[in-house]
């Protein structure tokens, strides 16, 4: 019955080996310490006297069933399920039945997106190729996709129709303060609103996507993940759209008609909402079959932006130049820090918790050092400008990014350098990023919610 | 006498614990001294033992090392960080705690 009586053992183990390796959640190193384990069990059988066969029998059968194996370690290792999803074999007709069903359900919401954006036009809010772009549609724009991608999530993780009901609260409230609130045209408040809506929303999603595993099983870092790769394939939807728009364009050209109306007015605004929720069945269809995109353009960009970051320190310890503290630049330098934590974010989705520290560790902590040294003159200029000028809309929210991305990053340089000296676990960077993600929402919230009365909605 | 599968599952991570906490162990060693210290009451499946170490690593509870085991293999070695120590204090008062009350009842049943 068994296939691996009657050989040597030698082959017997390389059998079981081959045989283990094929369970897709355990890595090299698992199978390594699990035969290991294997050999010292076979050693101490057959000391007690047991022939070679019997050993091996015995100890293949203490090892456990490996099926359950499998899930457990699946369990322990939660990122591995990321890449390929072994918890649930469904049966082959029910799952492609599902997935036809998910298919419709996507299909139906990328047309709804697409339709909420024209909606507006029934109240005489137009998009114009020639003019510029409402301001209700920049103040509006997350609130007409990210409910639709709730709702995909919520029938997907499949809530109860009474506490998916619960997160219909943080869009209204975004649409009360996005649409209530008397902006004077033109106003900071009005387009800090802008910029922190979608963030602010963006924790609503999340907790629809992990589905009461905010707090447990890597549901966060899954959320993380999730987002990053949406972000790859958006872009990647999106130049595909350009070039789409663009043949649109040359042809009707071709015959002496112009198209802009029709991709403006159309084309665009449509696409832009549908490809986030195409985008998002994407990501969840895919993530079992092709690697991560995120990680590997965060470890391509690493070095480069740790190279960046000191050159800029260095040279300005050299010239002695002060930084320049212009809108403009206040956002810039607000958006590199975001995206130096993104990168340490990232680095930390994709690395094997459980691996030593390595170069690309050093690297990472450079990466946040110098960060952190950024950051110090950013907010030295910040806090100058302010005691000079006083405070406006821009400055305090510039500031508050600022503040919050320095404890982030504070925290994180502390925890790697307790890594990289073998003192803590990589468990512990990962940790405290994931725990920090409210911080951003609720900042958000806070520019959205509280800047626009405190600052005469200037 | 089978002891119940959740209460195996539950004592796992303090027995694994308080074993690492007198010393770098590893795996095939943890269980033989369990199977030892239990008189062999208390039975591990054997695979089972490595993705409960793997979450203890995962925790910040343990590290892991590969040290080489002499026959040219290599064995991987685990060791309790202080998380460890501190989480394997908090369980012992849990313990503590159940133990306790059922020996308050189960001394008043034997003397009534």
């Amino acid at each position: 019955m068994t296939p691996f009586a009657g050989q040597p053992l030698e082959e017997q183990i390389a059998q079981w080996r081959a045989y283990v390796r094929r369970r897709r959640v355990l890595n090299d190193a698992d199978v390594e310490e699990l035969e290991g384990h294997l050999r010292d069990q076979l050693a101490a059988l057959m000391e007690a006297g047991l022939a070679a066969e019997e050993a091996f029998l015995v100890a293949v059968k203490r090892m456990g069933d490996l099926d359950a194996l499998s899930r457990e370690f699946a369990r322990a290792h939660s990122e591995r399920l990321w890449k390929q999803l072994v918890v649930t074999p469904g049966a082959p007709e029910a799952s492609a039945a599902a997935a036809r069903a998910e298919t419709l359900v996507v299909l139906s919401l990328a047309v709804a997106a697409a339709l909420a954006v024209k909606a507006p036009v029934l109240f005489g809010i137009r998009i114009h190729p020639n003019e510029e772009l409402p301001r209700f549609y920049a103040r509006n724009a997350s609130l007409f996709v990210f409910p639709l991608l709730t709702l995909y999530f919520l029938w997907k993780r499949g809530w109860e129709a009474g506490r998916g009901l619960w997160l219909a609260l943080p869009f209204a409230a975004g649409a009360f303060f996005a649409n209530v609130y008397p902006f004077r045209t033109g106003g900071d408040t009005e387009a800090l609103a802008i910029l922190h809506l979608p963030i602010a929303l963006w924790l609503a999603v999340g907790v629809a996507y992990v589905r009461g595993r905010w707090f447990s099983n890597g549901g966060r870092m899954d959320f993380v993940r999730f987002s990053g790769e949406l972000v790859v394939y958006y872009v990647l939807i999106a130049l595909g759209g350009g070039v789409f728009t663009a043949f649109t364009m040359l042809l009707f050209n071709a015959i002496g008609m112009n198209a802009a109306g029709l991709t403006a007015g159309w084309l665009l605004p449509c696409g832009a909402a549908g490809a986030v929720l195409i985008g998002s069945w994407l990501v969840e269809a895919k993530q079992s079959v092709i690697e991560n995109m995120a990680p590997v353009l965060t470890r391509l960009f690493t070095p480069l932006f740790t190279a960046l970051l000191l050159a800029f320190l260095a040279t300005m310890a050299w010239t002695g130049s002060p930084i320049d503290v212009r809108r403009e630049v206040l956002i810039a330098f607000d958006l590199l820090l975001a995206l130096v934590v993104g990168l340490v974010l990232y680095a930390a989705s994709a690395r094997d918790p459980q691996a030593p520290p390595g170069w690309c560790d050093g690297l990472q902590w450079l990466l946040v050092l110098s960060a952190l040294a950024v950051d110090v003159a950013a907010l030295a200029a910040i806090a100058g400008r302010i005691s000079e000028f006083g405070f406006t809309a821009n400055r305090v929210a510039a500031l508050g990014e600022n503040l919050i991305l320095l404890a982030n990053l504070a925290w994180t340089a502390w925890l790697y350098a307790r890594f990289l000296r073998g003192r803590g676990s990589f468990a512990a960077v990962e940790r405290w990023q994931v725990a920090y993600l409210p911080v951003y929402s609720g900042w958000a919230a806070l520019v959205v919610a509280g800047f626009p009365p405190l600052f005469g909605y200037r | 006498m089978e002891l119940n599968k959740d209460l195996v599952a539950a004592s796992a991570t303090p027995l694994v614990l308080a074993m690492l906490a007198e010393g770098d162990s590893y795996g095939y060693a943890i269980i033989k001294r369990v199977a030892e210290l239990s008189g062999g009451r208390l039975q591990w499946t054997d695979g089972m033992l490595y993705p409960v170490l793997h979450r203890l690593e995962r925790q910040g509870y343990v590290t892991s090392q590969w040290r080489a085991a002499g026959n040219g293999r290599r064995r991987k070695y685990y060791r309790i960080t202080r998380d460890g120590r501190a989480q394997l204090a908090a369980q012992r008062r849990q313990w503590q705690v159940v133990d306790g009350t059922l020996r308050g009842l189960w001394m008043k049943e034997s003397t009534a």
